[in-house]
């Protein structure tokens, strides 16, 4: 499987980075050998076999509805790169 | 001896016999990480000032008392820079988090803290966990304690090298593909990764959620024991623990080999292993066949995938989980850019460093429409079958003995250039994430002067019998008592 520039541009784009146009090349070479190592998964019939997406034998775990102290608002705020009174402050996306 | 040198249950002792104080044991490490830190490079944040005030208070509980609230009560210890300390910057070796002081601890530290541990820093690791030798570190690579020109294998090389140059008595790492045993087995010591579900993941910062497991660095069998007792049991914060009850791990350590039924994969010998590695291996095994275990050959054929399917499953889950870094809440923020989009974009291009971002691309695409199927759900599907050869071995054995990794330590900057390879050091350890099962690596012999591993896997929640099996081991050897020389 080798990738293209354009479906490496795609995907950066929908994993939201922003690539330089040498790291594009580096990875469209880099990723590509990796999927083609993957490829040997092929070999196996796996029609008949359930996905594992969890090996614990948990389902639906559930706490009560019960109100909880939260985290305190400043030691959570002063994370934030930037604030504005008590709230995250982001970049407009309306006009 | 120096202080420093001394095992956890040693050190332990002495502090109930008041022959040592906590702020003796504490002052010694720091010393040794002091005197060694330039070379080995093991820590991101030092936090002497905490340390000194934890011992300071573990003395005052330890005065007068027979018996200490926890053998880890005084005893210098070291944490991965992925596990949140309320207070102290976490950074997980990323730029993205720099910064990143966590309001809140995980709860591995609160029972840490509340066993009276002493914290003398954040170790060093693969930026985000995503590596094998420490070098995807964004500040620095760790230096391997036993050869100045060696990985200490990853992601956690940090805490192995601290524990393995004394600059700690035992360090908790975590473990998605190896990154506990691997560098337990290059810096000599031993490393376990719990069952997924044994040790909570709350306050864990999270790489791969379905495979992620908190996990434990330490001179000896008796050690881990006594550090996994701790942090062991269920968590109502973290909806993937299970509430099943954690037995005495230090009282099971006697009960021998003797009538244990062993499995040997040949599949684990793969193709490219060093000669010599495999040779250590042997005489290991032949050493557990003396001490009573009967050992015989298993076939288990669908580890030879497990490679293929852990690099798209975990690259796909660190895809989704790492999305959260957005320059909004916290972290690193791109402030030039010119709008949300472009800011999200850039924030995270610069914040990542190269494997981060390579595992992010990897996991993304193997999400997307059109190839969801052919890699994503294919990978999950044979995860099912890597999971019943592991059910099908532990009905005929009790445990399966392989090595932790086919070669020694390798040399730092070999693999940088090549991800493929990188990823192939995980190639004995990653199925254990992929089946959910505990796996203890323990040092087994040398070559060259560089520690060689062996790794035992064991059915969920077989803790205690993984670490009899390498508590017998050790008894009959002394590779465990080996130091490096710094």
């Amino acid at each position: 499987m080798k990738l293209t520039v354009d479906q490496v541009r795609h995907v950066a784009h929908l994993a939201r980075l922003a690539l330089e146009p040498e790291e594009l090349e580096r990875f469209r070479e880099q990723l590509s050998a990796i999927l083609e190592y993957a490829e040997v998964l092929q070999e196996l019939d796996t029609q008949a076999i359930p996905a594992t997406a969890m090996v614990v034998p948990l389902e639906n775990v559930m706490r009560p509805d019960q109100a909880g102290p939260s985290l305190p608002r400043e030691e959570v705020l002063a994370n934030a790169p930037q604030r504005e009174q008590d709230c995250f402050r982001v970049r407009a996306i309306l006009d | 001896m120096e202080l420093f040198e001394l095992t956890l249950h040693e050190a332990s002792d002495l502090l109930r016999q008041h022959l040592i104080s906590s702020t003796e044991l504490t002052k010694a490490v720091l010393g040794r990480i002091e005197a060694v830190e330039a070379k080995v490079k093991a820590f991101v944040t030092l936090t002497p000032e905490l340390a000194l005030e934890q011992a300071h208070q573990a003395d005052a509980l330890l005065a007068g008392r027979a018996e200490p609230p926890s053998p880890l009560t005084g005893i210098p210890m070291a944490l991965k820079d992925i596990i949140c300390t309320k207070g102290i910057r976490t950074t997980c070796a990323s730029r993205m988090l720099e910064n990143f002081i966590p309001p809140y601890d995980a709860i591995v530290v609160e029972r840490l803290r509340a066993a009276g541990a002493v914290f003398v820093g954040k170790t060093n690791m693969d930026e985000f966990a995503m590596g094998s030798s420490t070098e995807n570190s964004a500040f620095y690579p760790t230096v391997n304690p036993w050869a100045a020109d060696r990985v200490p294998g990853g992601s956690s090389g940090g805490s192995a090298a601290s524990v393995s140059s004394g600059g700690a008595f035992y360090a908790l790492g975590t473990d998605t593909g190896g990154s506990v045993r691997l560098p337990a087995s290059f810096c000599g010591l031993v490393g376990l990764k719990p069952t997924y579900g044994r040790v909570s993941r709350y306050g864990l910062v999270a790489f791969a959620s379905s495979l992620d497991q908190v996990g434990v660095l330490a001179k000896d069998v008796t050690d881990c024991a006594l550090a996994l007792q701790v942090i062991a049991g269920y968590d109502p914060n973290d909806s993937t623990s299970v509430d099943t009850p954690v037995p005495d791990y230090h009282r099971g350590l006697q009960g021998g080999l003797r009538g244990l039924r062993l499995g040997v994969p040949k599949e684990y010998f793969v193709e490219g292993m060093q000669p010599e590695v495999a040779a250590v291996l042997r005489q290991a095994l032949d050493k557990l066949s003396e001490l009573g275990a009967e050992l015989r050959e298993v076939n288990m054929p669908h580890t030879g995938y497990s490679l293929p399917a852990y690099y798209l499953i975990a690259p796909a889950e660190a895809s989704a989980n790492l999305a959260r870094y957005d320059g909004v809440k916290y972290g690193y923020s791109d402030q030039k850019a010119e709008d949300l989009w472009d800011a999200y974009a850039r924030t995270r291009g610069h914040g990542f460093g190269p494997e981060v971002k390579r595992r992010i691309m990897l996991g993304t695409y193997a999400l997307s429409a059109g190839y969801y199927d052919a890699y994503y759900l294919k990978a999950q599907k044979v995860r099912t079958l890597i999971k019943q050869d592991f059910d099908q071995a532990f009905k005929d054995f009790q445990a399966l003995v392989v090595p932790t990794s086919p070669t020694v330590a390798f040399r730092l900057g070999d693999k940088t250039g090549d991800p493929l390879a990188m990823y192939l050091s995980d190639v004995c350890t990653l199925t254990a994430n992929l089946a959910g099962i505990p796996a203890i690596s323990i040092p087994c012999g040398f070559v060259d002067g560089l520690p060689v591993g062996l790794q035992i896997l064991g059915p969920p929640f077989a803790e205690d019998l993984l670490l009899r099996v390498a508590y017998a081991y050790e008894q009959a050897t002394t590779w465990h008592r080996q130091r490096p020389r710094i």
